[in-house]
């Protein structure tokens, strides 16, 4: 008998009291903090990516290109890379502070490990816990893009921000067959390993900076 | 045990009414205790050197004291979390209940998404795939994600008697693996080292291996993280295959999710153009929206933090991003011999996040070694034997690891009845016999306190022995030595109420005659 049919065979046995069929629980319980408003979820999420030490900047649409140039600049980054999708104007903007390579000519491992900084857009936030999600759309780029440079530059949209995961998980369902790869991140790498205390900056970027975008009719900026 | 012997005392009827289903064999074979744990001692006998390690000691009490108040904060911020714990909970037994069709299904998805599923009986089973993989790249090196999985399986071993390096680039793994040492933690492996020692082991083995630490390496955690992220940063670099395991394989996406904080485990699951992951069976989750509660649930109970920075998910092959050849090995080595258990099955709802460890007060002064498995603490007290059935010295003695405070219980994200299962294996063991000093001093208890006159006699020896002992400590009694050299005896009173009451009103009759 093979692995695969030897293994499901001992499964059956083992669980041949079971009498309910698969699925009987019905749908998973949506378990979530509810919004108290649109601003208190927008003012939530950057609180808690503040508190995991990554660098907040808030500003309003029309003025993304300025921000994200200067913020490569103030973190003394000289070279940046781009993915493709990245709004033209952004990359306009970096042109004028570093030097910018495109995804495509950062090809190999080494030459994205000589650049120092990255900056992309985002899918999804959650405010409960301060969460960046990539599903790296042509605005975020293939997954190496966003790990291997030491300072990572990322933009979000008010709008795109969600209360609690739960939320986050419905609006990411992958779509059979088109499945993306997903990367959620809270602030910048860190480990506990050393006597369980938490310590920003190991092998993913040790800077982020986040640039949150006001919605349209949020005056408030 | 034998059965013709005086009736059994109500504590021991109680446990022995129960059915043992553990020794049915409805599931699996047990898993096959490892090259690195046969001839293990028993807890207490590995307890009692690691106790007399003041800094190791010191270590764990800082580490887990940290841990627990972080815990504390992060949970309390979450109203729900009763009902979450009940979500997880389900999310799990649906999964482990009806596991053949979602492995089946998981398969399907996986295949469909461009893996190659493979399926292994045992540890052997798993490291010869992986060693047959990693030698058609033919290649001589992988980076590995931290992975439990791999860890119970012994897979750095097995690759090493087959010429290839594994390098561990978790921090903690890396810790333990330039140390020589064994983990001792689920989650933080080297919790049983301090800041100033992990520099002494940067300092003097990583030159052997790669990149040598900086000469002016300090013992700040901050610079320990750095020189780690140096040392390793050319071997992600170069690496062509990547092992790592999963903590959720969810069957109707066929979607992987590694859970982690440094960016190690996006470096193997991104750089490297081979990945394999070794996946335990009871990794499954039904639907992608189990993962709503798994999420809130992990980070919270496992580092104390709203998210963990880092979680990676991917579903196959995603063409030009990231390894273009995914295995996935699907493990059971012993879990459907815990999962042919009614009540022993919940143990395979564990998420590893290693809250249970951290509230132990056990497991804080003894540390993770003693418990002679890669799953130490209290989860690793039921694991272990249920996995490895309870035929061993160390494996016999897991389940007495304990105070039955039931902190684990209520720490679990989960669920698991800890304490519960604990009380079941004690009392599977105590059916296999081994115990005949104990249960001869319960028959003759027995004996003694079914008569009045037997009774009496008794405590008139008793007393006897109080008024000649005084106020002394009885500290130990040859022949009682495995109950005496963890508590001391009380002494003796040197009178008995009756013999009290007699004193007073001169004759037992008066309590008779007392009613009211």
């Amino acid at each position: 008998m093979s692995a695969r049919d030897e293994i499901l065979a001992r499964v059956r046995a083992a669980v041949a009291d079971v009498t309910t069929e698969p699925g009987a629980r019905g749908p998973v319980p949506v378990i979530q903090a509810s919004s108290p408003g649109v601003s208190e979820t927008v003012e939530l999420f950057a609180e808690n990516v503040a508190d995991y030490r990554a660098t907040v900047i808030r500003t309003r649409a029309t003025e993304v290109a300025t921000a994200v140039a200067d913020a490569v600049r103030s973190s003394g980054c000289r070279s940046v890379v781009v993915p493709t999708g990245l709004d033209p104007a952004w990359a306009q903007a970096l042109a004028g502070v570093a030097s910018v390579s495109h995804e495509a000519d950062a090809a190999t491992h080494s030459e994205l490990d000589a650049v120092d900084a990255v900056v992309t857009g985002s899918a999804v936030g959650i405010a409960t816990t301060g969460t960046i999600i990539l599903d790296h759309g042509p605005d975020q780029g293939r997954r190496e893009l966003t790990l291997v440079p030491d300072t990572h530059v990322c933009v979000i949209d008010a709008d795109v921000i969600v209360h609690d995961v739960p939320e986050a998980v419905a609006r990411l369902r992958p779509a059979p067959g088109h499945a993306r790869p997903l990367t959620w991140i809270s602030g910048p790498s860190a480990t506990s390993d050393i006597e369980l205390q938490r310590v920003e900056g190991v092998h993913g970027p040790r800077t982020l900076i986040v640039i949150l975008v006001a919605a349209d009719d949020d005056t408030a900026g | 045990m034998s059965t013709t012997t005086p009736p059994v005392g109500p504590g021991e009827a109680a446990y022995g009414s129960t059915t043992r289903t553990a020794a049915e064999p409805t599931g699996g074979p047990v898993q096959q205790t490892s090259a690195t744990f046969v001839g293990m001692p028993t807890f207490p006998d590995a307890a009692r050197t690691a106790l007399a390690n003041t800094q190791q000691r010191r270590n764990l009490h800082n580490a887990t004291h940290t841990i627990r108040a972080k815990r504390a904060h992060v949970v309390a911020e979450v109203p729900e979390w009763e009902a979450l714990r009940l979500a997880g909970a389900e999310a799990k037994d649906e999964a482990l209940t009806h596991l053949g069709e979602y492995l089946e299904q998981l398969e399907r998805t996986l295949t469909a998404a461009g893996a190659v599923v493979h399926w292994a009986r045992d540890a052997a089973e798993a490291n010869q795939i992986v060693v047959d993989i990693v030698r058609a790249k033919e290649v001589d090196e992988v980076v590995k994600v931290k992975s439990m999985a791999t860890q119970e399986i012994e897979l750095n071993e097995a690759l090493e008697a087959a010429g290839i390096n594994a390098w561990e680039t978790d921090l903690a793994e890396l810790i333990v693996q330039l140390g020589h040492d064994r983990p001792s933690h689920i989650l933080v492996p080297a919790i049983h080292r301090n800041r100033s020692e992990i520099r002494d082991i940067f300092t003097r083995e990583m030159g052997k291996v790669g990149r040598p630490a900086p000469s002016d390496l300090t013992d700040d955690p901050a610079r320990l993280a750095e020189a780690a992220r140096l040392h390793l940063r050319e071997k992600f670099l170069r690496a062509k295959v990547a092992v790592s395991g999963a903590n959720f394989a969810i069957a109707d996406t066929g979607t992987l999710v590694v859970v982690e904080s440094e960016g190690n485990g996006r470096m193997c699951l991104t750089l490297p153009e081979t990945l394999i992951s070794v996946v335990g069976i009871e990794k499954v989750l039904p639907t992608w929206e189990d993962l709503g509660p798994m999420l809130q649930l992990l980070p919270r109970s496992s580092t104390g933090e709203r998210m963990n920075p880092y979680t990676t998910m991917w579903s196959g092959v995603h063409v030009g991003d990231g390894p273009q050849e995914v295995h996935v090995i699907l493990l059971d080595n012993g879990r459907t011999h815990v999962l042919g258990d009614r009540l022993g099955r919940q143990a395979l709802r564990c998420i590893r996040c290693s809250a249970c460890l951290n509230v132990c007060p056990v497991y804080e002064r003894t540390g993770g070694h003693a418990y002679g498995s890669v799953y130490p603490g209290p989860i690793g007290a039921v694991l272990n034997p249920q996995l490895r059935g309870t035929a061993s010295a160390i494996d016999q003695s897991l389940p007495y690891a304990s105070s039955l405070c039931g902190a684990c219980f209520d720490a679990c994200p989960v669920r698991i009845n800890i304490p519960e299962l604990l009380v079941e294996l004690r009392g599977t063991v105590a059916q296999q016999g081994g115990h005949r000093a104990e249960s001869a001093a319960m028959k003759a208890a027995a004996w003694v306190l079914s008569d009045p006159k037997r009774l009496a006699g008794a405590q008139r020896a008793a007393t006897t022995a109080g008024r000649i002992i005084g106020k002394r400590t009885i500290r130990s009694v040859p022949g009682l030595g495995a109950w005496t050299n963890a508590r001391d005896l009380p002494t003796p009173p040197t009178e008995t109420f009756r013999q009290w009451w007699v004193r007073e009103h001169g004759s037992e009759q008066g309590t008779e005659g007392d009613e009211r």
